[in-house]
């Protein structure tokens, strides 16, 4: 099938086959290697990316479903000024060690940041749950989401 | 100038992980790539009566590779020959790999790996650990240990008094769990050698085994963005990487071969299971008089790194106290299971959960407060370990007050159980404490033997430094050029790392062993200084680096090489295991807050806190970030990861929903203190601080465990299950 | 299987949906995909044709009507957890979307799937059972349907779908003043975590006698139970919680990868019984 999307703001057509998984039209098609795979089966949330403003899973969905969508991906995050944000905190608290999760931690967080209500702490850890990591004990992932999200708002 | 040295800077390599523009093997795209992959053993224990080709399958683009293809030895080089690239007539374990496929797409390689037929006459299999030495069938030499030794301290036999007890500890696998499965991609070179470029932690392990395999040395290993390794990444990706350059030099071209996550949990390395027991005798004040040990550890169907692993379990089996005597006998054995390996501790995690389990058991018999007992027997200056070493600013007392102070803050709350039902009433609070302490580096002479080398050059403002030092997540790549520039006082921009490629930088050892900050940073500080003289001597004058850089006129670079100079103070007695075991000691206190669920088992953390004795903190945000995730993936251990296994070894829980590393929503708050007291062998005083946060946890989570329910575990992992059928 | 070749169909209707699922009934549904891209990834199903239900308006939607809660069989998790009408109604089915999964797998894992896909761990199960839920089936052919959720399993994910038919829809009952419920699901992590065993509870008292009790559990068995046995002991009288030992009776847990037989009887009855134990407060 011949998809169309907007893919981190610009229009895109891919031929695929349908049933072909997201993550690899990104990363094999588009060459957006910034999802990463890292166990196929929508338990990792490696491959977090949004689609229509909502994180998901690009490995278990299939390209169909992305048809007519909007997907935004790691890649896109610094064309946002309170995106960039966020990256800046994960360099600055030290969320990212071996950098394989940080991508799709970024992507559940740019949903967090989209929303307007305050989350606690054990808030921010229940909605980054998706996503493992086995570097940083998450302590310092949890730190720099709150720091960006505080810093979304209002004074 | 900045103070560059103990802030905390971002890492070097942040701006790219956070974009998506780091390059992880994955990631690398190469026209024309095919894809590899592998036949692996479906037995334990077989004859191989033949591999055959489907000849109903479209094999015209496939590239398939066994045995009688290697061009040089059958063998990956490690400790010892005996594991091979690929199995020839004989299977030792399930996922043996026997046969490689490469094909232009990976659906296809999967497919073709499906079509090659394997015939195979079963044997008897030794699964068992405990039924293996000496045992038929024989697995490795005489008696199937791959390595055993004893240690002693005074006479063990000669004390009498006091009161004897007696504890057994067991420990099962666990998996590294690295987020990026194992990945290499290997590419034909025009001088008929290959280029590996991979997801590894030590490129030269690498280079020595494809140079045994592929019977040459025109080949070159390249460190890709590493996805996380904890030991996972030390020796695996020499069998890898021997696959790929077999695939990639017989396709003629590129050969890129990433596992699924399945298959990296079936076939790649895991950490030791352990069983220790121990016999001690304790006088009624709980004075500590004799140690008696017995350590066995499963190292499955190969050598690997295993005698290292057994060496540094009887060499922390004492735990960080003062023993009046000891006598450790410990042993690792072969089984046709599949090969453990490195994993963060490297076998002191095992030891250290028996001996702080015994503790408690101390405690108990005795009716001695468990903090009190350790606070008494702690190593102070001028005691012995049970190598006879003299202990030098031992931090354990330091790091027991420090961690109990920051436990007089209030706890966070306790998350609601999830699904609600959240009764607090029905969730029991327990706290535990431990204290560890971990040797730093290699043991004994390990140094000397590896003359770790480090190369500056310094072309314009611009130092670049040269080592196989890999970057892994733990931050070399950052505090290398923070020693350099805070040595020559000079900017951080002007510091860069070359890449980690073995074409151009020098053997500085393998990233492991809680080695690289200490070790190879001080050869790092070292060559800094070396630079500054070099720099000093070519301009005739002396003068600050940065002024004599920038007067610089000559144009080739000015380069140097130091390499490590080991205390020649230290004394190791490999034989007899007496003497300075480590140069140094890192050291660590623990104190968890949890909270039982009386009705399921389930544990909950609520608070983490550790105190360690790291020396000095080159970059505390990194530093602490080693000791937090090393700190989760040791609750990992307590409470939730288990491999489960079938009667043939083969891993069952072979998939991210069924073997169960830890949430976000599952890890607790944790403060971390850093505790400097430096270590006059290390750059700025700092001493190894990678492995120690994986020690101590456990056997704190388990006395919490015990405080809150009585339940008495000896076992890990403490599941739920086992927690319910101990609670009395 | 890396990828699927299957041929996908994305209907823009109900209408054209049921159509093509009758014409062609091997056709797999695919919903949110949650369970079925795994299943593929994992080579255990390998479609020829796939019916891409996710752009189907009639599916979605989550309204009251004439004393019952409709829910299209696309609500999604997220859904479910967002919406008031459910707060309301239906907290225990709330509390269930809460543990399912991570947002990720919640943003796009909907109610009829889980359904379809029929696995005794499927988290919406003992909730849908215990709120006495209807099961809304369309045919080209035949119309809609109606199945109460406890005629619905049949067996290990065996559904009393037949091969022509969708899940449409869910419908719940308003919620009766006088009732209690409660969930809890005992998982193998605090997310992310697939149910070891899961419990819903609703008890509804008149005066301090029970007059219903439903108590469902998921992932004991190949299909979520009710706990008869219990239930009939705890109607007339007042709560009681010395009768959860006499739920031995009605299940015989599995063992499998993630827990033992003995565990989950355990665990059953110490859920149960701290939960009539809070009621009785």
């Amino acid at each position: 099938m011949k998809l169309s999307f907007v893919v981190n703001g610009a229009a895109r057509e891919v031929e695929v086959r349908p049933m072909a998984r997201l993550l690899d039209v990104l990363r094999e098609d588009l060459r957006l290697t910034g999802a990463k795979e890292g166990c196929g089966e929508g338990e990792c949330g490696a491959c977090t990316v949004l689609i229509d403003g909502k994180a998901a899973c690009a490995c278990i969905v299939p390209a169909v479903q992305a048809h007519g969508a909007t997907v935004q991906t790691v890649e896109g995050l610094a064309d946002d000024q309170r995106l960039a944000r966020l990256q800046d905190s994960f360099v600055r608290c030290g969320a990212a060690q071996c950098g394989i999760c940080t991508p799709g931690f970024l992507m559940t967080a740019a949903e967090l940041c989209q929303r307007s209500q305050a989350l606690s702490r054990a808030e921010v850890r229940d909605a980054v749950a998706g996503n493992l990591c086995r570097c940083t004990g998450y302590q310092k992932i949890i730190d720099a989401v709150e720091e960006a999200l505080c810093a979304d708002q209002p004074r | 100038m900045a103070q560059l040295i103990g802030e905390s800077i971002g890492r070097v390599d942040g701006p790219a992980k956070v974009s998506g523009r780091a390059l992880y093997v994955d990631d690398l795209h190469v026209p024309g790539c095919y894809y590899g992959a592998t036949v692996r053993s479906i037995h334990a224990h077989a004859l191989i009566r033949g591999i055959t080709l489907n000849l109903d399958y479209d094999w015209s683009d496939v590239v398939v590779v066994t045995s009688v293809d290697i061009p040089g030895e059958n063998v990956i080089a490690l400790m010892t020959d005996d594991q091979p690239a690929l199995a020839e007539q004989v299977v030792r374990h399930v996922t043996e790999p026997i046969a490689l496929v490469a094909a232009p797409t990976r659906e296809k390689a999967l497919e073709a790996a499906r079509n090659v037929r394997v015939e195979y006459q079963p044997l008897p299999a030794l699964i068992d650990m405990t039924r293996s030495q000496g045992e038929d069938p024989r697995i490795f030499g005489r008696d199937n240990v791959f390595k055993k030794l004893e240690l002693r301290l005074g006479d063990v036999k000669a004390v009498k008094g006091g009161v004897l007890i007696e504890g057994e500890y067991n420990v099962g696998h666990q998996e590294q769990l690295y987020i990026e499965p194992q990945g290499v991609l290997a590419v034909p070179r025009d001088d008929g050698g290959v280029t590996i470029l991979g997801s590894l932690q030590c490129p030269y392990y690498v280079v020595k085994a494809l140079t045994r395999v592929l019977g040459h040395d025109k080949l070159n290993v390249v460190q890709a963005a590493t996805g996380g390794g904890f030991g996972g990444k030390e020796e695996y990706p020499s069998m890898l990487s021997a696959h790929a350059a077999l695939l990639a030099l017989r396709a003629g071209r590129p050969v890129k071969m990433v596992y699924r996550r399945d298959e990296d949990l079936r076939a790649t390395t895991k950490r030791h299971p352990a069983r220790v027991k121990l016999r001690t005798r304790v006088d009624e004040s709980g004075r500590l008089l004799s140690l008696d040990a017995d350590v066995l550890m499963d190292g499955g169907a190969y050598n690997t790194l295993s005698p290292v692993v057994i060496s540094r379990a009887a060499l922390h089996v004492s735990g960080p106290y003062r023993w009046e005597t000891a006598h450790v006998r410990a042993a690792v054995v072969a089984t046709h299971t599949p090969p453990n390996g490195a994993f963060r501790g490297f076998g002191a995690p095992q030891a250290m959960f028996a001996v702080e389990r015994h503790l408690d058991l101390i405690a108990r018999t005795l009716s001695i407060d468990p903090v009190e007992l350790r606070r008494m027997n702690l190593l102070r200056e001028g005691d012995l370990t049970v190598t006879g070493q003299v202990v030098k600013a031992p931090g354990g007392l330091l790091a027991l007050d420090q961690a109990l102070a920051a436990a007089d803050a209030p706890l966070p709350p306790l998350s609601p159980i999830p699904g609600g039902g959240g009764d607090a009433a029905r969730r029991l609070p327990g706290r535990g404490v431990s204290v560890v302490f971990h040797g730093c580096g290699f043991t004994g002479n390990g140094e000397a033997k590896i003359k770790s080398s480090v190369i500056l050059e310094l072309q314009g403002e611009r130092v670049r430094v040269l080592t196989g030092s890999t970057d892994i997540g733990q931050g070399t790549d950052t505090i290398f050029p923070q020693i350099v520039a805070s040595i020559l006082d000079i900017p951080l921009s002007w510091v860069e790392m070359a890449p980690h490629d073995t074409a151009l930088v020098p053997d500085s050892g393998p990233t492991v062993a809680s080695r690289t900050a200490m070790v190879v940073g001080g050869v790092v500080d070292a060559a800094a200084r070396k630079l500054h003289a070099a720099l000093q001597a070519e301009a005739k004058r002396p003068g600050p680096f940065a002024e004599l850089a920038r007067a610089r006129r000559v144009r080739t670079p000015l380069r140097v090489e130091a390499q490590h100079q080991p205390d020649p103070t230290l004394r190791w007695d490999d034989e007899r295991y007496i003497g300075d075991a480590y140069p140094t000691y890192a050291w660590m206190a623990t104190v968890v807050d949890l909270a039982v669920d009386i009705d399921t088992g389930e544990v909950t953390y609520r608070r983490l806190i550790t105190a360690t004795d790291i020396g000095f903190a080159l970059n505390p945000v990194l530093a602490s970030g080693q000791i937090e995730g090393g700190a989760l993936q040791a609750l990992g251990w307590a409470t939730f990861e288990e491999v489960v296994t079938d009667g043939k070894g083969l891993m069952l829980n072979d998939r991210l929903t069924n073997y169960i590393i830890p949430t976000a929503a599952d890890a607790p708050e944790m403060v971390t203190l850093l505790i400097q007291n430096p270590y006059a062998g290390g750059p700025f005083g700092a001493k190894g601080l990678g492995e120690i946060p994986m020690d101590g946890p456990a056997a704190a989570v388990a006395q919490a465990i015990e405080a809150a329910t009585g339940a008495v575990l000896n076992r890990l992992p403490m599941t739920p299950e086992r927690v319910l059928e101990a609670t009395p | 299987m890396l990828t699927s070749h299957a041929e996908v169909l994305s209907p823009r209707t109900l209408t054209e949906a049921l159509a093509a699922k009758a014409s062609h009934p091997e056709t797999v549904a695919l919903a949110g995909g949650t369970d079925l891209m795994v299943l593929i990834e994992a080579n255990k199903l390998d479609p020829s044709r796939v019916l891409n239900l996710w752009g189907v308006p009639e599916l979605r939607g989550l309204d009251a009507q004439d004393g019952w809660i409709r829910l299209g069989a696309l609500t999604t998790w997220t859904e479910l957890i967002q919406s008031p009408l459910l707060a309301e109604h239906a907290p225990a089915l709330v509390e269930a979307a809460r543990t399912c999964g991570a947002v990720q797998i919640r943003n796009r894992g909907t109610l009829g799937g889980n359904l379809a896909n029929a696995s005794p761990a499927g988290d919406s199960l003992p909730p849908l059972l215990a709120l006495d839920a209807v099961v809304e089936l369309g045919s080209a052919r035949r119309g809609l349907r109606r199945v109460p959720i406890e005629r619905f399993f049949l067996g290990y994910r065996k559904t009393a779908l037949e091969r022509d038919e969708l899940i449409t829809a869910i419908y719940l009952p308003a919620r009766v003043d006088g009732d209690e419920t409660f969930f809890r699901k005992v998982g193998t992590r605090r997310a992310q975590s697939i149910s070891k065993l899961s419990f819903c509870g609703r008890v509804r008292r008149q005066g301090g006698q029970v007059t219903l009790a439903r108590l469902t559990f998921g992932a004991l068995g190949p299909v979520p139970l009710r706990a008869h046995t219990v239930e009939v002991a705890l109607e007339g009288g007042p709560v009681r919680p010395q009768l959860a030992e006499l739920l031995l009776n009605d299940i015989r847990p599995i063992a499998d990868v993630r827990s033992t037989a003995e565990y989950r009887q355990r665990v059953a009855v110490n859920v149960l019984r701290g939960w009539l134990e809070s009621l009785v407060g």
